[in-house]
């Protein structure tokens, strides 16, 4: 009985996450649709229901879900390399979840990682792990601010976080700009160094080619020149599982999420726990930020960045689609990286990538529901099973 | 017109392992207090959510006046007029008393609350029926035995006919106990109909005229209480004698446990302080019982003793140990067990497992933990033991989520975790608070076993007979001070009522109560 209870709450929390986004890609689809009418109607061309349909569905829709497979040999690293950093903001926003503090500065902290690892890796020049840690630092610093907020002023996090999102990052773009003359700062492509080559030799994250005979064949060959920042992501999402639900440190973190007062009385130090999970929720993020920026994707425009990173606000759609379950966490950021490699090989004369957005957007929204569908999926399972069945297995 | 306003028939509801309503049938006369009998998770709160529309019964259907009814939700039982004050109070704790009666039939002008319109509601009944409440103060600083009087006031501001109270006299003091069966005899002469869950038999024998008796979910039986005595309710209810009195020796006292002196709490109602220069002693061997009208600074004590509350001024002693600056955590370690008043806010992580609850002060220890790990067959053999020791019963047993669980159930899961850390020292809060006799009896039996290896239990209690019952030496408390110790033996109930209705006083705390008044 033990497990068939245990089945059934995993059960059903799988299928309403799988729901939603049933729901979300078919809301998706209608948007598709309805863009592909107005593209042809505006065309001023005579055209058949069947034409909007095959360019929504194979133009679009198709694409969209294909993801990186569309073009595989781009596709694929741009959907891991993104990957990574998206299981980290997710499990950053799980994580705080978990202790019933709702980290909505994933984005600040992330920012924060980015320059730490930045810095360490321009600047100082040092080995890839070191730009890492510094950027677990820089995140978990400026986790910990709003959660020191909070414990010691009761703030709530969700006000100074918003805040610090902002300071974090019009500061860093300060700081990285220095008035066009910052030692991070290349004026002629008004990024960051490409890191990764010539004097910073050793600063990113080694290639998965480390793993890979000398000629790689099929994914390999696709996948050679990707970063191996998603083992670590994916690593750390199974260490953090086994924190949460192992030991007593997540005993406690969870029993503060349910009920302060209770975990009061047992003798856990409420400000202790806020704090720390806030400093980890922030490494977890700005250990992202290193991910993506050491593997030598990207580069950091902080002409252009004024608008706080993607990533940091994806984390709260895939936490929220993996109920905060962090090996949730890996799949959901899988999933809503896919769609957005795919959303950028729709036909763009007809669909903004932006559909992607509104697809996990939709899906979010639908998170919200996802108790009702849970509990409905649940009852289902026991008339499968027969609740009567249970009763007599039971004593 | 049936003979019967509510008829519910052959109810079945079954839980995940448990058939909590096996083919019950209940039948609720117009105008008579039916009371509802049963042991510690009997399924008694389970049939009155059903009734209530918080559940949807399996088989079985509701009769109202003879006709069948749908009750889909509590909205649709508060259109049949049925109202329900639960086990465990449901009110919005950021509220006022006032919001939280009018919370859901608000009364509006135009889209704006008429709030005068009802506080003067809400005041003439809160005068009519002797509830007294304060209408301004937030649920979450308010006691127990207001929260219960705003729950009632919640009721009657809805003009129900059918009022269910689960358990509401466990929480109350033996005059508000008293009142409240007086305000229920009146709301049956009003024509009112009452079902009433109690575990305590006097209460019955005092107010019902039917009751009607579940074991184990199942239907046992409905009697007349004018043909029928407590013994044969409480044989019908667990199947066997209960004994209503406790065997205790006399032992000989060994040091002293605990020493609190000159302690002073501020209160966080008002501005004067909840507890005043309290100074005694507990000693091993011995029970030492605070006995005091709910309210006078009992419950501000007991959250500064094991830490919960800061103090004002004075010394808390464990063993000549000054714990004052102790977190709670160090306080436990330097020993001492505490079973919290509030079982929902302090005592239980709801949302956890029975199993995880039962360790929730001990977790820490090396028996569960290795190397930062929790260790999960010691967790699981802990609570398969307690859960046999103290008969804890549950649909799944260590892994029910402890919400689930009935109210009784999950106290003996709190006070068999408490007792059985064994510790010098055992600060009880109302322990035996929801429990059937049978429980009561087994926890009694416990609590002396606990003095006579030697520990040393303060026992807070609103229960006189508890207090009579129990305790080696009995402490009065009223208005935050001590104002008597009493010997057991040699006081009587009326004795112990008159000092903790203040009655008896010293002449200085007559001068202080006079200036307060007229300061007023
Ligand atoms: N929501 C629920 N989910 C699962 N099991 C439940 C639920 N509510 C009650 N139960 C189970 O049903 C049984 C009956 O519970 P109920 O609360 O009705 O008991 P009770 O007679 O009111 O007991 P008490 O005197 O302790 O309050 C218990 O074993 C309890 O564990
Ligand atoms: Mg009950």
């Amino acid at each position: 009985m033990n497990h068939l209870e245990k089945l059934k709450r995993g059960l059903s929390t799988v299928l309403s996450a799988l729901i939603s986004v049933a729901i979300g890609l078919a809301f998706g689809f209608i948007i598709l649709f309805l863009l592909s009418l107005s593209t042809y109607a505006s065309a001023g061309e005579p055209f058949t229901l069947k034409q909007v349909f095959d360019t929504a569905y194979n133009e679009g829709f198709l694409r969209l879900m294909k993801g990186c497979f569309y073009m595989v040999r781009r596709g694929l690293k741009t959907e891991i390399s993104q990957a990574a950093p998206l299981i980290m903001t997710g499990l950053s926003v799980a994580f705080a979840f978990k202790t019933g503090l709702f980290n909505i500065g994933a984005a600040g902290q992330y920012t924060l990682g980015a320059f730490g690892a930045l810095y360490c890796a321009i600047v100082l020049k040092l080995p890839w792990y070191l730009c890492l840690l510094a950027s677990v630092l820089f995140g978990a610093v400026w986790g910990a601010i709003p959660g020191f907020f909070k414990a010691y002023f009761k703030i709530n996090e969700v006000i100074t976080s918003i805040m610090f999102n902002w300071i974090g990052l019009y500061a860093v773009n300060t700081l990285i700009y220095g008035g066009g003359t910052g030692a991070m700062y290349c004026a002629k492509t008004t990024k960051t160094w490409v890191i990764g080559s010539g004097v910073y030799e050793g600063t990113t994250i080694p290639n998965i080619s480390v793993f890979l005979s000398e000629k790689p064949q099929g994914l390999g060959l696709y996948l050679k020149d990707t970063s191996i920042a998603i083992f670590f992501a994916i690593i750390i999402a199974i260490i953090l599982y086994i924190i949460i639900n192992k030991t007593t440190f997540g005993y406690e973190i969870r029993a503060c999420g349910h009920s302060q007062t209770a975990a009061k009385y047992a003798g856990i130090s409420e400000k202790r726990n806020i704090i720390l999970s806030m400093a980890i929720a922030g490494g977890l993020a700005g250990f992202g930020a290193g991910l993506y920026y050491l593997s030598g994707v990207a580069e950091w425009q902080p002409l252009v960045s004024t608008s706080l990173p993607g990533f940091g606000f994806d984390g709260i759609s895939v936490a929220l689609l993996a109920s905060s379950n962090p090996i949730g966490v890996i799949f959901s950021a899988l999933f809503i990286a896919h769609i957005d490699v795919g959303g950028g090989y729709m036909n763009a004369s007809f669909f903004p990538r932006e559909i992607a957005d509104i697809v996990s957007g939709i899906i979010i929204y639908l998170c919200a529901f996802m108790l009702l569908f849970k509990t409905a999926i649940s009852k289902g399972i026991s008339r499968v099973f027969g609740a009567k069945k249970e009763l007599e297995g039971g004593k | 017109m049936s003979e019967y306003i509510i008829e519910m028939r052959n109810i079945t509801k079954v839980f995940p392992g448990i058939k909590a309503n096996d083919n019950i049938t209940l039948q609720l006369k117009k105008g008579e207090i039916h009371a509802l009998l049963g042991e510690n998770g009997a399924g008694k709160s389970t049939l009155m959510s059903v009734l209530f529309g918080l559940y949807q019964p399996d088989e079985g259907k509701i009769f109202k006046d003879g006709k069948e009814v749908k009750i889909n939700n509590p909205n649709d039982a508060n259109a049949l007029k049925i109202g329900m004050v639960h086990q465990h109070f449901k009110l919005v704790e950021v509220f006022t008393v006032l919001e939280n009666i009018i919370l859901g039939a608000e009364d509006t002008n135009m889209g704006l609350l008429e709030k005068n319109r009802a506080r003067k509601k809400v005041l003439m009944l809160s005068q009519k029926y002797g509830l007294n409440v304060n209408p301004n103060a937030l649920v979450e600083d308010i006691s127990v035995g207001m929260q219960q009087r705003v729950e009632i006031l919640k009721m009657l501001y809805r003009n129900n006919d059918i009022l269910i109270f689960d358990e509401p006299t466990a929480v109350l003091t033996p005059q508000e106990i008293d009142d409240l069966m007086e305000i229920m005899r009146g709301f049956a002469r009003e024509g009112k109909s009452i079902l009433f869950i109690t575990h305590k038999l006097n209460e019955i024998m005092a107010v019902a005229d039917r009751c009607t008796v579940l074991r184990k979910g199942k239907y046992m039986g409905t009697v007349d209480i004018k043909d029928v005595t407590k013994e044969d309710l409480s044989q019908m209810m667990v199947g066997r004698q209960v004994s209503f009195t406790v065997d205790k020796m006399d032992i000989q006292t060994g040091k002293t446990v605990l020493e609190v002196k000159n302690l002073t709490v501020p209160s966080k109602l008002h501005k004067n302080n909840a507890v005043k220069n309290v100074s005694f002693t507990v000693r091993e061997g011995e029970i030492v019982c605070i006995a005091g009208i709910e309210g006078n600074g009992q419950t501000e004590f007991v959250q500064a003793l094991t830490g919960l509350e800061k103090i004002k001024s004075g010394s808390i002693k464990l063993y000549g140990k000054e714990l004052t600056k102790l977190s709670i955590r160090q306080r436990a370690k330097s020993g001492m067990a505490h079973i919290p008043e509030d079982r929902h806010k302090h005592g239980l992580v709801l949302d956890y497992t029975l199993e995880q609850n039962l360790v929730l002060q001990r977790y820490w220890t090396n028996e569960f933990k290795k190397a930062g790990f929790i260790r999960s067959k010691a967790i699981r053999k802990h609570a398969v033991r307690l859960i046999e020791q103290f008969d804890i019963r549950s649909g799944q047993g260590p892994i029910t989520i402890s919400r689930s669980m009935s109210g009784g159930n999950q106290q003996k899961a709190i006070v068999g975790r408490e007792i059985d850390r064994s510790e010098p020292l055992v600060v009880a809060v109302q322990p035996t608070r929801g429990l059937d006799v049978g429980a009561i009896e087994f926890i009694h039996q416990e609590l002396v076993k606990t003095r006579d290896s030697g520990k040393a239990v303060l026992l807070v209690s609103l229960e006189l007979d508890e207090v009579m019952n129990l305790s080696d030496r009995i402490l009065v408390m009223y208005e935050g001070k001590i104002v008597g110790e009493f010997d057991p033996k040699k006081t009587t109930v009326q004795e112990l009522g008159l000092y903790m209705a203040g009655g008896k006083r010293t002449n200085e705390q007559t001068n202080e109560q006079t200036k307060a008044s007229l300061a007023k």
